[in-house]
């Protein structure tokens, strides 16, 4: 009874301890499309408890990646090891994984931590059977000294490894998102948030009795461009994330909207109605300076600029729906680009510059949607309700986006092809219009 | 004699409740108005003596409060699904505020366009924008002075109501007149 008590105190204990991710990722679709790996949990090389296990945020990464399925550490033939040096192929014979990430983590002067990681590649070691060059097998290893707060902060960056050596893109795990979260039953019920691309180390950057909107990462990954009703009317600000120095870049009549950095950082394409109706401008963020690039008198809004720079893909009601168009900023022309389903809008660009990632009404339903600018193949991503806001991660593989999940907004994640879906619910609000920083 | 009495009253009140009927274009209107508009007759339970009255003579003081009170209570206009153009069926209220400003120069009013969730956020704020300007056009039409009025779109950032459904959703495609 006695033992009892003492596990059900550790339980109530366990249960009681607050939930670190503020958005904590549910994967709903596409875990059997991914490529099985191994991930040995690191050894502790210290006196006492480990202050935190590395390879847990190395395993939630890969699985929440899509394309890489962590297998149960239980199933593992071998554990406790650190280095190629004590792998021993043959027990792992019979192990589906691709590869093996290992490593140790050992305390080192000056309240610091020296954490050291290997890749091993398990396909080569399955088929080679002169284990004399192990040294062969091993794909990357890195070493590294870091602090107490960093452990997070270098699992990612393992992950950036892992993934890149392996898939050969670069793993987008040291991102951030912003997003807004907004909560009625508060008096200050808008709140500007960003947080790690999992949802962990969330911070608030504005909170306001009045809608904000819109936020959108400058490329250095410092500053956000958003929306602030504040003043009881829309006002495009800047705000840094690091001093908090925020700046006002434009207060017109009307609306100023849908703000988003240039490739170069130092313009916002923007959307103001000062002249009537809403059109799409370029503001210089220094001089505030502006420059009219669409002029119609239907709704043009939603700019996001193509990579080189030089045009803006924007959401234009002059076809009589909203659809997406190409327009050269220095020539004025402009291109429809969408066709299909009722409605288009809402576009952005990946970031290689072939495929546009957009919302599509069709029957009536809004869902994420990609196009191929070549092609124009467009594919449907999601099947989740009011979909809105889609923002694709700087390495272009997967896209999060603002949906609807039992009544109550949420952000949700599809990867480029669809096949992976994942939900990030949230406790208290509704939480939306999130934006995936640049890499960091 | 008494019976030639009671018919004349009857075709004083008669019309006056008809024209109150018509005028109470809403749900929404409160007994407490309509019963101080329109006279009011009773009957005796026991011996079958009715009484009819007229409505009061209202000073303009009184009317301009009334009128006030009628604002108070119908302030938002609802629209079609991605639509901007003002339903007739919200001609009179407008009517009501526009003659209000007319009569009030000095009083400004705020018109809030609002848009349902549907669709995104950038679009649903320009949406939202052309609902308040058709409401301050027609507002103008009457001869309301655009310096009286302001515009101010939140899209779909302040829905009324949060439950996603078609009835939700026609909630919240509004603009709201803020005094």
């Amino acid at each position: 009874m006695k033992i009892f008590g003492k596990w059900l105190l550790a339980g109530l204990l366990i249960c009681s301890m607050p939930a670190k991710a503020a958005l904590d990722i549910v994967i709903t679709e596409g875990v059997d499309a991914a490529r099985p790996i191994a991930v040995i949990p690191f050894v502790w090389q210290g006196t006492g408890p480990m202050p935190s296990q590395i390879s847990d945020v190395v395993m939630s990464d890969l699985a929440r990646s899509g394309t890489f399925s962590p297998a149960d550490e239980l199933s593992l033939p071998q554990r406790n090891i650190s280095s190629v040096a004590q792998f021993n192929a043959d027990a792992w014979m019979a192990q589906p994984a691709e590869a093996v990430v290992m490593g140790s983590i050992k305390p080192y002067p000056g309240d610091k931590y020296l954490v050291s990681f290997e890749l091993i590649d398990l396909v080569k070691a399955q088929l080679q059977s002169d284990t004399a060059s192990k040294q062969d097998l091993v794909i990357d290893s890195r070493e590294t000294v870091i602090s107490a707060a960093q452990f997070r902060q270098y699992g990612h960056r393992i992950s950036d490894v892992v993934y890149e050596k392996l898939t050969g893109i670069r793993g987008a795990f040291l991102t951030r998102i912003a997003y807004v979260v907004v909560n009625h039953s508060e008096k200050s019920p808008y709140k500007l948030m960003i947080a790690d691309y999992d949802g962990y180390n969330e911070q608030m950057l504005l909170r306001s009795p009045e809608p904000l909107m819109s936020p959108s990462w400058s490329p250095d990954g410092q500053r956000l461009a958003y929306v602030s009703f504040e003043n009881r009317k829309a006002e495009v600000y800047v705000q840094n994330i690091y001093t908090q120095q925020r700046t006002k870049v434009t207060s017109f009549d009307g609306i100023n909207g849908a703000p988003v950095f240039s490739p170069d950082g130092k313009k916002l394409a923007l959307t103001l109605s000062k002249d009537g109706q809403p059109e799409v401008y370029v503001v210089d963020i220094a001089t505030k300076a502006i420059k009219r690039v669409t002029n119609h008198y239907a709704i043009d809004t939603e700019p996001s600029w193509f990579p080189d720079g030089k045009s803006l893909l924007i959401t234009s009601e002059r076809g009589g729906r909203p659809q997406l168009y190409r327009v050269y900023l220095d020539s004025g022309k402009i291109s429809r680009l969408t066709f299909e389903g009722e409605w288009n809008l809402g576009g952005s660009i990946t970031p290689d510059g072939r495929s546009i990632i957009f919302v599509n009404r069709t029957n009536g339903k809004f869902n994420i949607a990609r196009m191929d600018l070549e092609t124009r193949f467009m594919q449907v991503l999601t099947s989740t309700r009011l979909d809105e806001s889609p923002s694709v991660a700087p390495n272009g593989t997967m896209v999060i986006y603002g949906t609807t999940y039992q009544g109550k907004q949420v952000l949700a994640a599809v990867s480029m092809d669809g096949r992976f879906k994942a939900r990030l619910p949230v406790g208290q609000g509704e939480v939306k219009s999130p934006s995936w920083s640049p890499f960091l | 004699m008494d019976l030639n009495k009671l018919f004349k009253a009857m075709l004083v009140v008669l019309p006056i409740m008809a024209i109150s009927a018509c005028s109470s274009t809403s749900e929404s209107e409160t007994d407490a108005t309509s019963s101080t508009e329109s006279s009011s007759s009773s009957e005796y339970a026991n011996n079958g003596v009715e009484t009819g009255g007229v409505a009061p003579v209202l000073t303009p003081e009184e009317q301009q409060r009334l009128k006030y009170q009628e604002l108070r209570k119908e302030h938002i206009i609802y629209f079609d699904f991605d639509r901007s153009s003002v339903s007739q069926q919200f001609a009179e209220v407008l009517n009501a505020h526009g003659d209000y400003l007319v009569e009030h120069p000095n009083v400004r009013v705020m018109i809030e366009g609002h848009a349902d969730e549907r669709g995104t956020p950038e679009y649903n704020i320009a949406l939202g924008e052309r609902r308040a300007k058709a409401v301050a056009k027609y507002l103008q039409g009457m001869g309301v002075q655009p310096s009286q009025m302001s515009i101010v779109s939140y899209g779909e950032e302040k829905p009324m109501d949060f439950t996603r459904t078609d009835e939700g959703f026609a909630k919240n495609r509004r603009a709201v007149l803020v005094y």
